[in-house]
């Protein structure tokens, strides 16, 4: 276990998480919008290769955020198009994110057969 | 009556703030603490045997598991209430916005319902993923062609 | 142009009833609602039932009071904040009264009052009705917001629809509570798209009303002026702006007014941040606290708009801004 890497897991972690609270408090950007921003900042930071080193440093800091889920898929895309070619940039984005997406449609299909909404409570 | 600017100015002045510093505070032990949770999983996973990269995807599938578990049992939101982006931006807050259209929309029947529920708030996240994604790869293609 | 009709044959409230939730069964007017219940369901699987089935709860509730039937009721005028107002016709049709369904938002309380009063005013054979109002914070959040079991932060303007309905049913019988004045509000725009802060986008509905109210009526002899669901952020834009604008009377106007959505719930024990909102809210403090009052007699002549938001969750995301409207109807003590 690096203690390190786990502190810069948190302080990375956390600053991201930081950084949208601001945005949402101050802007008044809605939650989906900041979602939608951080993964194509992810996508962005893995395509011009700023990811790999914030992932080297936080690990988990960075792969947790969202923005980690978006480098993966930039990761996916430039692989996938290294074996494939041109073709490649439509098969890369569902394969990368494919882990992501199928385990939250089938946890939340699983959660919709199990589970019921319950009221809001102040 | 008022005009809109004067009117703007009166929303503004009477319009409570967000307690910036506590929010922020919040975000950053939430948004910490689950990533160190994600790194000590990581190196369990590791320890296990898995390998690196996997092991890190594992991290994804557990985090996202666990906030469909928390956003059933109905605790999920009334954490998210003071976590606000800690949760949000962590894979957490994609899980739970996936999970919570699919439980609220059980109602309406598991096709037209869930089925096409369950990408509300999640969609945008999912598309422009996908998105911007593609088109990293076109650049990509060029980009590696020419060099 | 915006008139008042002042009626001369009153119409009276000849019976009233409030029902809620587990939140509005909490707050400090809990003890006087006619019917809380702590699930919020009512009985029923899901929220856009059971608010359909509050409201035909507190009807039924609002007759059993009188001992009247539903065949002594000649229309009835209901409205919700669902799609196409589907829990008020969905709920009430069993009682087999004509129906006329209303929308106007949180205003609809009032809405349903003053349309009743008027056809109650003028018609010969209609000698009573009944107007039912209602909301569901579940159903509203789902409609209106996100998933319920979604984790979000609700912004320190924003508020707490209630899960409430008010029952009322209007006649020609005498009682000690009587609607004796009404003048329909005009939609106002709210200059905000915000719909974390639906207070200030109602607050010049609001102002614009009691504005227009007062230009011929003397606030001296009011008790109160009570508005619908302007919370903390919309009470004090209004107060700010009756006594900036209004050189005559703004003061005195400004120390009249009170907000249902002020009421509903304890600041200090409920985080419902600026307050009390949704059709409920006005309609179920209106049954709870504010007709026993008078029937007391201990407010004899009352101003009451309803606050309505008028948007749709379309109309905001193609960047309209939210209109906001106060009708308005006097009460009266009746000896």
């Amino acid at each position: 276990m690096d203690l390190f890497k786990l502190l810069m897991a948190f302080l990375i972690g956390g600053l991201i998480c930081v950084v949208a609270q601001l945005l949402i408090d101050l802007t008044r950007l809605t939650p989906a919008r900041i979602l939608v921003l951080y993964v194509c900042f992810g996508v962005f930071l893995g395509g011009v290769g700023l990811y790999t080193p914030l992932f080297d440093l936080a690990g988990a800091g960075a792969s947790v955020p969202l923005i980690g889920f978006g480098a993966n898929v930039a990761k996916g895309v430039m692989e996938s198009v290294d074996e494939n070619g041109l073709l490649g940039s439509l098969m890369g984005p569902f394969t990368a994110s494919a882990v992501g997406c199928s385990s939250a449609l089938i946890f939340g299909y699983l959660a919709a057969l199990i589970f019921k909404s319950k009221s809001k409570r102040t | 009556m008022e005009n809109s600017k004067d009117y703007k100015k009166r929303i503004k002045r009477h319009t409570p703030k967000s307690p910036i510093f506590k929010d922020c505070l919040l975000a950053f032990v939430f948004g910490g603490a689950i990533s160190a949770i994600g790194e000590i999983l990581a190196s369990l996973y590791i320890y296990f045997g898995a390998e690196e990269q996997t092991s890190y995807t594992l991290v994804t599938v557990t985090l996202i598991f666990v906030s469909a578990l928390l956003t059933g049992l109905g605790v999920f939101d009334n954490i998210a209430r003071y976590a606000g982006a800690g949760t949000l931006v962590p894979v957490t807050g994609f899980a739970n916005s996936v999970v919570s259209s699919a439980i609220d929309t059980k109602a309406e029947g598991l096709i037209l319902g869930v089925g096409s529920k369950i990408f509300t708030v999640a969609g945008p996240v999912i598309l422009y993923a996908i998105l911007s994604g593609s088109i990293l790869g076109v650049i990509y293609y060029f980009v590696t062609l020419f060099s | 142009m915006q008139k008042i009709t002042y009626l001369e044959k009153p119409v009276y409230f000849e019976s009233y009833s409030a029902t809620g939730g587990f939140e509005e069964g909490r707050g400090p007017l809990g003890k006087n609602f006619d019917f809380i219940d702590n699930s919020d369901l009512f009985g029923m699987k899901t929220c856009e039932k059971a608010e359909a089935e509050m409201a035909r709860i507190n009807l039924n509730i609002a007759l059993k009071k009188k001992n009247l039937s539903p065949s002594d009721l000649n229309v009835l005028v209901a409205g919700d904040l669902q799609n196409q107002c589907v829990a008020s016709s969905g709920g009430l049709f069993t009682f087999g009264i004509p129906f006329l369904g209303l929308y106007g938002a949180c205003s609809t309380c009032t809405e349903g009052l003053l349309v009743l009063s008027a056809m109650l005013s003028t018609s010969k054979t209609y000698t009573r009705g009944a107007s039912v109002t209602s909301s569901h914070n579940s159903a509203a959040e789902r409609q209106f917001r996100t998933p319920l079991e979604y984790g979000g932060q609700r912004a320190p303007s924003a508020q707490w629809t209630a899960t409430a309905s008010g029952a009322f049913i209007l006649g020609k019988e005498k009682s000690h509570i009587k609607i004796t004045a009404f003048m329909p509000g005009k939609a106002i725009d709210g200059y905000t798209k915000d719909q974390s802060n639906m207070g200030a986008a109602m607050a010049l509905g609001a102002f614009d009303s009691i504005n227009s109210f007062f230009k011929e009526n003397n606030p001296d002899e009011f008790d109160l002026i009570m508005t619908g669901d302007l919370g903390h952020v919309g009470s004090n834009i209004l107060e700010d702006m009756l006594r900036e604008k209004i050189t005559r009377y703004g003061t005195k106007l400004a120390s009249l007014h009170n907000d249902c959505g002020l009421l509903l719930y304890d600041f200090d024990t409920q985080d419902v941040h600026s307050g009390a909102s949704g059709c409920g809210c006005s309609a179920s403090v209106l049954a709870s606290f504010i007709l026993p009052k008078i029937e007391r007699g201990e407010l004899r002549k009352i101003l009451f708009l309803s606050t309505g938001a008028l948007m749709s969750t379309s109309s905001v995301s193609q960047g309209d801004n939210i209109l906001g409207i106060a009708p308005a109807i006097q009460i009266e003590y009746e000896e």
